[in-house]
């Protein structure tokens, strides 16, 4: 396997994006990051597009070509990725393998949703369709529903508060307040959290992500070739992935993810690091109480331990380990299949020392969690500065 | 909710209206909804039909306040992973309590009921639903 590294990176602003349609923000997004490392096409050898659901949001299907076709990419190799919200990660993992093996020198991995131009309770349904349709979805389980059942649990095991869920929101919205590309742009109180409406009891329409439009890319090349097209290359020294059962009741428990578990300890092992080697990590925060789930099973603090972490400010930038320094899922918005692309793209920010307002200073090992339905899927990569 | 059509429907009655589930013989374990594979003991797992009582207990519980399409004229509504007895969890509703009076750990049992309609002129799907067992005796 060769090495990799990501050479170019770029995003379109994340949010409801009504002037722009699913086509035009994954080509704002792929030609950002064209020109970020100075291509100009014909380099190109591959092209993954993570998505989930363009065919119930916009009615469109075959979208890997849809980009080749309007990038001026033809005849280059484009193929559509789906993982529901881990689609990003699952195309970013696809790219790097493809890289990785020797089948393709380089290769552009994007992700995209446009998530407004449909109706809230049919983007419900389709998100739905992350989990077990049959016997989740078509009881009355919103995604909300599946998050608040974990969170019940993780209230009566471990003792996490609302409060501690709240406390997530909070910094998360704090973190994109210093983000131009973030959904959300203001921060916001404990408060506000508390006192907003439940959505599925425990959790509160402030505890959920946004329905949100969005795109973001990279470019991947092998580590030897990376130097002349970017003077800082990100390399990936791991990459890993692991499912688990569909539906949440069919998993043993309720209070951690299995795949993060697994994938976080492939990832590990891959890149010879432990858990406290990570300074800046992009974690899947659908929902607070996920954030605080991702953060013990990623190893970051013990199993339990994830709601005193973050009310103690262990999560913030300037803390023990930055946790979503671009205001995650929840305050950058979550275009579901944009999110796993989205967070390398923060990561390689953060490790260049290009993330503005909300750099972690001296940032040199990065992580990303992005997680399909409600744990069937995880995806982890870690990074770090090859120049 | 993407449209369930009606083979769909049909081939879900005996789990759906009935609970029947899959137990493997080899390793003992029961499972809902049925599989052909025992994820345990795969190909030596020999997975055989298996009633369940539709006695459990609520595992965890939430208040929906904004549901997927399909379940407007319902909601609020009370989702529940509930636990059978004999092992196996699933997610259903509760019906015919209060938030208040749910709590993880309370014995329920199933009952059948309408879960939902595609639209005013469309299929009517029924299948289980929860109660407190306190509340009277199992239909199943």
């Amino acid at each position: 396997m060769r090495k990799v590294a990501i050479v170019g990176v770029g995003m379109t602003k994340f949010g409801e994006e009504w002037s722009r349609g699913y086509r035009d923000m994954l080509i704002e997004a792929g030609s950002r990051a064209l020109a970020d490392c100075n291509l100009h096409g014909e380099e190109i050898d591959a092209i993954y597009v993570g998505t989930m659901a363009p065919g119930s949001l916009v009615g469109q299907e075959h979208t890997g070509a849809l980009v080749a076709d309007f990038m001026g990419l033809t005849p280059v190799p484009a193929t559509r990725v789906e993982a529901a919200c881990a689609s990003g990660g699952a195309a970013l993992r696809t790219g790097y393998l493809a890289v990785a093996s020797g089948a393709h020198d380089c290769v552009v991995v994007g992700g995209v949703e446009k998530m407004t131009d449909t109706p809230g309770n049919e983007v419900a349904s389709a998100l739905g369709g992350a989990g077990d349709q049959e016997w989740e979805l078509f009881m009355g389980a919103s995604f909300p529903a599946i998050y608040a059942l974990m969170a019940r649990r993780h209230m009566l095991e471990h003792g996490t508060t609302e409060e501690q869920m709240a406390q997530v929101a909070v910094k998360n919205h704090s973190n994109a307040s210093k983000n131009k590309f973030a959904h959300f742009q203001n921060e916001i109180t404990i408060e506000t959290v508390m006192k907003s409406k439940y959505i599925s009891s425990p959790l509160k329409l402030f505890d959920c992500s946004p329905i949100t439009d969005g795109a973001a890319a990279v470019v991947l090349m092998p580590l030897e070739k990376a130097k002349r097209y970017s003077q800082m290359p990100i390399e990936i020294l791991a990459s890993a992935q692991a499912s688990d059962a569909l539906a949440l009741h069919s998993r043993e428990s309720l209070t951690s993810l299995r795949a993060t578990q697994v994938a976080a300890k492939k990832a590990y092992e891959m890149a010879g690091l432990k858990p406290a080697d990570i300074d800046v990590a992009e974690v899947h925060d659908c929902f607070t109480i996920a954030e605080i789930m991702a953060i013990e099973d990623l190893g970051f603090f013990e199993k339990g331990k994830g709601g005193k972490a973050v009310e103690e400010g262990k999560t913030a930038i300037g803390g023990e380990i930055a946790v979503n320094t671009s205001g995650g899922l929840k305050g950058c918005g979550h275009p579901v299949g944009a999110t796993g692309v989205k967070q390398a793209v923060e990561v390689v920010w953060q490790l260049r020392g290009q993330a503005e307002g909300r750099q972690v200073n001296g940032a040199k090992i990065g992580l990303t969690h992005n997680v399909g339905g409600s744990g069937a899927t995880a995806v982890v990569h870690i990074m770090k500065r090859a120049d | 909710m993407a449209s369930e059509n009606l083979a769909i429907t049909w081939r879900r009655i005996p789990e759906r209206y009935r609970l029947l589930g899959s137990r493997c013989e080899n390793c003992k374990s029961n499972y809902f909804p049925a599989r052909k594979f025992c994820p345990k003991c795969r190909r030596k797992g020999k997975i055989s039909q298996r009633q369940f009582s539709g006695k459990g207990r609520i595992y965890s519980f939430t208040e929906v306040s904004a549901g997927p399409a399909g379940f407007e004229l319902e909601t609020p509504y009370i989702l529940a992973i509930v636990e059978l007895e004999e092992g196996p969890r699933l997610t259903a509703q509760i019906v015919g309590a209060r938030p208040s009076e749910i709590s993880i750990g309370e014995e329920v049992e199933a009952v059948f009921r309408k879960i939902m309609e595609d639209s005013p002129e469309g299929l009517i799907h029924y299948g289980y639903k929860f109660r407190l067992a306190k509340r009277g005796q199992a239909s199943f």
